[in-house]
């Protein structure tokens, strides 16, 4: 279809919650005041690992206005983990504490303030262990054991998967680069702290609100660790302000919540701070990698062999995915004929990692990018050049067996080159401004492919990852219900723009009921980019059943047949006799006239693409969206400032269902793709994390934030709902190698770590005046023994198979 | 201990019976029922729990309502006039300036000030008004668009009248 023929779908319509938003209507969890309601605070270790051998809550229970003080020991013996391999958290620690910021008491109070008192009189008796602050100290110590799980001492997880003759490959090549990368670890820092909610009624049935990106998952584990029948359980996600993966997981105040609701018969909220916030954590992983890549002389790759140490924190989380994104998504970008892959997550004793906007994927996309400008350098090529030439074809399948579909990759790349004024730009290497200015500007490229959606779910089943109800009535209005979650990427209007579009109404006239366990059929939740494709896919699917039953009723009604009528205009009618056409309204009547009640049910589950080798889940995606990125600055010479002046990306989002809600989902990408490059840091010093503050840990204002150029690029997706593909996580990932291969461009110095600070550039640039390699970076590497490869045929150049018939669509 | 405290907010007269160390944040969403205003940092390092106190933009979670009482308060709920948004609510609506929408009434209201001082400001005098107000949803584009917009129509009106 052409964008002529929509009348809703790429228009520059506001949020349907945008009014609410911008006169502060909108209700976040910590917004809900129930009556009676008590609140509830956490006692959290301040040892970063340590055995516990008693705690004594005697002195918090004697202070008045405490309703209930409670430990481990007040909870289900139960562990619990967001992945069904990974269950190895507790919600207050009973045996030991793993890190600082690890729960073991709790206590609820008539307000915030006496709780905290409260907390400080509980008596913990610790027994301290080493505590292992790095992946070196953690290989370095297998004596010491964080948890007694994992593929080896402190290893969480080791994968190693080999498609094809890698060696050959490289033996074979002109050129063959070997680098070593290290990205830091960084927090999602959303502006809403998380607040969760709890009120377990009179009648044993328990309801949650929380901020949370994924109410099922909360669901479903809140059954298992409260000994609770799921169906007694209701989890209401409220309207949650910023999420970026930091609120995908079941965390301890949800579960400490209900807990305290049912003890004292009152509802309990907890609200964290924002220093909690950062103990909380599940942010992007520190990683260290090694790359070793063969390209010929034309810029092609030959083969690539990756190599990525993860440094976990204290628990499992998302990690185990987490992992395998350090490395399945490489080959999507380009022609890479054969890959061998192998990763290690190690436990520390820090807050656990986990998923953050791109999850485990930017931090690869560094290495490779980075490497790609110094081959491209060796080889005198153009390196925005040398990238078009070696895009991966649409629908062909990668060496890892991932099935790819359309791709806009050579028209983002030709887009920023022209709009950058690249060419011109390139020429002109490490200009100085203005002698004397100590300042020299430069300009870099990159790009980057992202899933829209993972392929499976995090527990395997045959159900719907999405699922939609949509009802009319009489009154003309439509409501939506769907698990989906609004996380401010705009799901709610997403969901009204697709159903207004195929019943031929107004986004105004659809009710967008999100995310309540007990009234809104099942979506796995906002992450992986998969909500606009998954429950977009779903409510079309129930808008168009609902869609046939009407105009069924007006066929006859206006004695014609249902495939001459169209709906728009809020009437349904013949294209060619509009005068007769019924209002959509009469429409719904007539439909519920002769059907009865009219709601109808829309299911989406992707395509079944998992690669047939173990661990061939993670990566598979309906479609992958491409970015293309070209960041321009400035370098002081002598104090190492870095000042951005543009980026301009380009983006294919597929189609842009609304380009405005795109464009802000791009720029808000690159804007945290910048902090990550620049400043932003997770680190720590004496156990403790060394900024758990907003003044400390440095955040991009609108100060630091360059003039962003967005470009959207359209190449209608077979998979996506009317051709969409995903905006919110791709656009990140090529930011920061563009800013590193700028910074090379204009002093001829290599980061190769982010974030790149100041005192990183002066480094470089002394080295490079006495004559050594101009780089900083890391050098070592851990001394770890990955297991065997799986060994598995590359698929490369393989067509994709046709597209496949979707479960749920009869 | 605590004290009566006579505040003046969105042009009503409230008063409350509180802890004198209770911030004016705490005050307006827990005694006042004025939750538009939002926790953010509670260390006046992220902008998000400002509100306009005599038109200028004050930091509420280091405010003591004690200090506050004779000025006049404006929240986020207060930038309306009888149902009728203020130029800026519309254009930060219409521009998709609100995401998450969490940073949004603290930013309203530094650009509210921002705009009653300087009513046609330079992109670079929009940034550095608002460059201690945090937004991770946005990358500030769409923000620093819509208070241009509604600098824009506000000044159009103001020719009119």
């Amino acid at each position: 279809m052409t964008k002529s023929d929509f009348a809703v779908i790429g228009q520059p319509l506001p949020k349907v919650d945008a009014w609410a938003k911008v006169v502060g209507e909108t209700k976040y969890a910590d917004d809900l005041f129930l009556p009676r309601m008590v609140y509830g605070k956490l006692l959290r270790s301040s040892h970063a690992h340590a055995r516990i051998r008693s705690i004594d809550t005697a002195r918090a229970r004697a202070v008045p206005g405490v309703y209930a003080v409670i430990t481990g020991a007040d909870l289900p013996r139960v562990k619990f983990g967001i992945l069904p391999v990974s269950q190895d958290e507790e919600a207050l620690c009973t045996e030991k504490v793993r890190m600082v910021g690890d729960a073991v008491a709790a206590v609820a109070a008539v307000d915030e303030e006496t709780a905290e008192q409260a907390c400080r009189l509980i008596e913990v008796d610790y027994e301290p262990l080493p505590a292992l602050m790095s992946v070196f100290d953690a290989l370095a110590h297998p004596e010491v054991r964080i948890h007694e799980y994992g593929d080896g001492p402190n290893v969480h997880k080791s994968v190693a998967l080999q498609f094809g003759d890698v060696d050959a490959a490289l033996t074979g090549a002109d050129l063959v680069r070997e680098d070593i990368f290290f990205f830091e670890g960084s927090n999602h820092l959303p502006m809403e702290q998380h607040a969760a909610v709890a009120h377990w009624g009179s009648d044993g049935k328990l309801t949650l609100w929380s901020s949370t990106q994924t109410p099922h998952y909360v669901h479903r584990l809140l059954a298992k660790v409260l000994d609770t029948p799921a169906a007694h359980i209701r989890v209401i996600a409220t309207p949650v302000g910023g999420g970026f993966g930091g609120k995908t997981e079941p965390f301890a105040h949800e579960i400490v919540a209900c807990q305290l609701s049912k003890l004292t018969g009152r509802p309990v909220k907890i609200a964290l701070t924002r220093e909690e916030v950062f103990y909380t954590h599940r942010g992007r992983h520190p990683v260290l990698m090694w790359i070793k890549t063969g390209f010929t002389k034309q810029g092609d790759i030959t083969g690539c062999h990756l190599r990525t140490w993860l440094d976990g924190g204290a628990y499992g989380s998302y990690g185990v995915a987490s992992t395998f994104y350090t490395g399945v998504i490489n080959p999507v970008t380009y022609k890479m004929p054969v890959y061998k892959f192998e990763a290690a997550r190690i436990f520390t004793n820090k807050p656990p990692c986990g998923p953050k906007r791109g999850h485990g994927t930017p931090q690869p996309r560094f290495a490779l990018e980075c490497q790609l400008d110094k081959a491209a350098e060796q080889l005198g090529l153009d390196p925005a050049e040398m990238r078009r030439r070696i895009v991966a074809e649409p629908f062909s399948k990668t060496a890892n067996h991932l099935t790819i579909t359309t791709i806009g990759l050579s028209e983002c790349i030709d887009k920023v080159v022209e709009a950058s004024g690249w060419r011109e730009k390139r020429a002109r290497s490490g200009v100085q401004l203005e002698p004397p200015s100590p300042k020299k500007s430069g300009i870099g490229i990159a790009c980057s492919a992202y899933l829209t959606g993972a392929g499976t779910a995090i527990y395997w089943n045959d159900m719907p990852h999405s699922g939609v109800v949509t009802r009319a009535d009489r009154s003309g209005g439509v409501a939506v219900l769907c698990g989906a979650t609004d996380i401010g990427q705009g799901s709610d209007s997403v969901l009204a723009y697709l159903t207004a579009e195929v019943l031929g109404i107004e986004p105004k006239d659809v009710h967008v009921h999100p995310a309540d366990t007990s009234l809104t059929p099942v979506d796995l939740g906002s992450y992986s980019s998969r909500v606009t494709l998954m429950c977009g896919m779903a409510a079309i699917q129930a808008a168009e059943r609902l869609r046939t039953v009407i105009f069924e009723a007006v066929a006859q009604r206006l004695e014609v047949s249902p495939t001459s009528l169209v709906a728009r205009e809020r009437k349904v009618g013949v294209p060619d006799d509009w005068d007769r056409a019924v209002p959509f309204a009469k429409a719904v009547e007539l439909g519920e006239a002769i059907h009865g009640v009219l709601a109808f049910p829309g299911s989406y589950a992707p395509p079944k693409r998992a690669g047939k080798y173990k661990g061939g889940g993670v990566g598979p995606s309906p479609c992958y969206s491409y970015s293309a990125c070209v960041v321009e600055l400035t370098v002081d010479e002598e104090t190492g400032q870095i000042d951005l002046g543009n980026v301009w990306i380009a983006h294919d989002v597929g189609r842009a269902l609304n380009p405005l809600l795109v464009e802000g989902q791009v720029e808000g990408s690159v804007y945290m793709g910048i902090g990550e490059a620049l400043m932003e840091e997770q680190v720590f010093r004496k156990n403790l994390h060394k900024q758990p503050s907003m003044l400390e840990y440095k955040s991009p204002t609108t100060l630091e934030t360059p003039e962003i150029h967005t470009i959207l690029v359209e190449t209608d997706d077979p998979e996506g709902p009317f051709g969409a593909k995903e905006a919110g996580q791709g656009p990140l990932l090529p930011v920061i190698p563009a800013i590193a291969n700028a910074i090379y461009h204009a002093l001829a110095i290599r980061i190769d770590e982010v974030p790149i600070t100041p005192d990183k550039i002066l480094k470089a640039l002394e080295l490079k005046r006495l004559g050594r390699p101009a780089r900083v970076g890391p050098v070592k590497l851990p001394l770890f023994t990955f297991k065997e490869p799986i060994v598995v045929e590359s698929a490369f150049g393989q067509p994709a198979d046709a597209i496949v018939k979707r479960p749920f669509t009869r | 201990m605590k004290v009566r405290v006579a505040l003046s907010v969105n042009g009503e007269s409230r008063e409350a019976l509180v802890p004198v160390h209770k911030t004016l944040l705490e005050v307006l969403r827990e005694d006042l029922g004025l939750t538009g205003t939002k926790h953010g940092c509670e260390l006046g390092e992220c902008g998000t729990c400002t509100v306009l106190l005599d038109g200028e933009p004050v930091l509420s979670c280091l405010a003591l309502p004690v200090e506050t009482e004779g000025c006049r308060i404006t929240t986020v709920e207060g930038m309306a006039e009888g149902g009728r948004l203020h130029p800026l609510q519309q254009a930060f609506a219409e521009l998709g300036a609100a995401q998450c929408g969490y940073c949004t009434p603290g930013i309203l209201l530094t650009a509210t000030a921002l705009l009653a001082d300087r009513p046609s400001p330079t992109r670079q005098e929009v940034k550095d008004a608002l460059a201690g107000n945090l937004c991770r949803c946005t990358g500030y584009t769409k923000i620093l668009d819509a208070v241009e917009l509604a600098a824009l129509r506000m000044g159009r009106q103001e020719a009119r009248t």
